[in-house]
């Protein structure tokens, strides 16, 4: 099973510059793992110390905020679309 | 009466005439400064912390100096002729500035952002009656800058764009109006000045005339710990298109501030000084801190960019009494 995840400008160094990758998950949480896995070093970047999505990163499914269906424990199915998106820098 | 601050307000005629004036753009500029008396726990009784309230400007940000002195230059200069439309990206508060200028001066104003601005800012543009164009929301405030440079070159003639990333005006706004204001409110005796970089105008320009009244003002920026950050307003300058009119050399320091650090600075300033900023605030308040327990004495002067109420749908204020408990932070509710 694999979805899409579209991702901002500030992680696609971890992600030798593409804007859209696929991954793998049952869920969100197996999903950051496995981007984890293929992109060491974005799952810090997505979420904090004790694992929950940092506040100020939104992470959508399908254009659904998951803070507003289960967080972590949303469930993926194929073909889904996921971004990962950060707040808006200056000017 | 055990609030010191009480009895001298108490005690104090608080009487001012209140300005008269004949248009909302002579109300840019000439912005308080607060001085920032209890969240500063534990420094040196030597030091004094204010922080310029820009909330105060007509159009609710620091962003009312340099949209005007560019719009302005515009105007002298003939570029912005009669007819023309003005255009330029921005993360909100530059936007809504244009927005009601143009609203002032009788120019259409069109405006990039990126499509995950706060509600309140594409609703407060709206009211200005400005037309926006959204940019992909992943691709960030940078986005917005190629966008628009993609409509303006389609239509070169139509537009006149003040260009805030490059155009020297926008420091040039600072350099005459909040470095002098600054200097002149603390009667010549700041020491430090502290403010974050989006533009880098205020820094930029506000330090160049501090430098020049006294060499020895230290000119300190904020910016984001990281690419991915949510400071909304600010730049991380290593990862994004940097600015024409910055210039790091100018700096004395730079100082990296956490998202986490800032929101919590935004939640102790409205519960423990009264007032409810931006998070760009929050940042530019947790930087001075810093600077201020190192310090024996001085006279530290930031700025906080605009006020909060732009805010309160955004992330910052989600879950954030969960958060509240994070550090050392003590709140009563």
């Amino acid at each position: 099973m694999s979805v899409r995840v579209r991702v901002p400008t500030p992680l696609r160094k971890f992600t030798n510059g593409a804007d859209e990758v696929a991954a793998q998950g049952q869920n969100v949480r197996a999903l950051v793992d496995d981007l984890e896995k293929s992109y060491p070093g974005i799952k810090e970047r997505i979420c904090d110390e004790t694992g929950k999505i940092r506040r100020f990163v939104n992470v959508y499914v399908n254009g659904d905020d998951i803070r507003f269906l289960q967080n972590l424990e949303t469930s993926l199915k194929e073909g889904d679309n996921i971004s990962i998106v950060p707040a808006i820098a200056g000017g | 009466m055990a609030n010191p601050t009480a009895a001298r307000w108490i005690a104090s005629e608080r009487f001012r005439e209140p300005k008269k004036v004949e248009s909302v753009l002579d109300l840019v500029g000439e912005t308080p400064l607060l001085e920032i008396r209890k969240t500063p726990e534990g420094i040196s009784p030597g030091v004094r912390i204010f922080a310029k309230l820009e909330g105060m400007n007509p159009g609710g940000s620091v962003k009312d100096r340099p949209a005007l002195k560019m719009i302005q230059e515009g105007i002298k200069s003939g570029k912005l002729a009669a007819g023309k439309t003005i255009i330029d990206s921005t993360s909100g508060n530059t936007g809504i500035a244009l927005a009601m200028i143009g609203r002032v001066l009788d120019y259409p104003v069109e405006l990039v952002m990126p499509s995950n601005v706060s509600a309140e800012r594409k609703r407060i543009i709206s009211a200005y009656g400005a037309k926006v164009t959204y940019s992909d929301q992943l691709e960030g405030s940078d986005g917005a800058i190629l966008l628009c440079r993609e409509i303006l070159e389609k239509n070169p003639d139509k537009y006149f764009k003040p260009d805030q990333y490059c155009n020297p005006m926008n420091s040039q706004a600072h350099y005459e109006t909040t470095g002098p204001e600054v200097y002149r409110q603390t009667d010549g005796r700041i020491t430090h000045f502290i403010a974050g970089i989006g533009t880098s105008g205020t820094i930029m320009g506000a330090g160049r005339y501090l430098k020049e009244k006294n060499s020895k003002i230290r000119v300190i920026a904020v910016e984001p710990d990281d690419a991915l950050h949510g400071l909304e307003g600010l730049k991380h300058m290593a990862t994004s298109i940097v600015p024409g009119i910055y210039h790091e050399e100018a700096l004395d320091e730079k100082i990296p501030a956490s998202t986490e650090d800032a929101y919590a600075m935004v939640y102790r300033l409205a519960q423990e000084e009264g007032i409810l900023v931006g998070q760009s605030s929050g940042a530019a308040m947790h930087a001075t801190l810093q600077i201020a327990r190192k310090l024996r004495s001085g006279v530290l002067v930031t700025v906080f960019p605009d006020f909060g109420d732009k805010y309160l749908t955004t992330n910052l204020w989600v879950g954030w009494r969960d958060r509240m408990s994070v550090g050392n932070l003590k709140f009563s509710i």
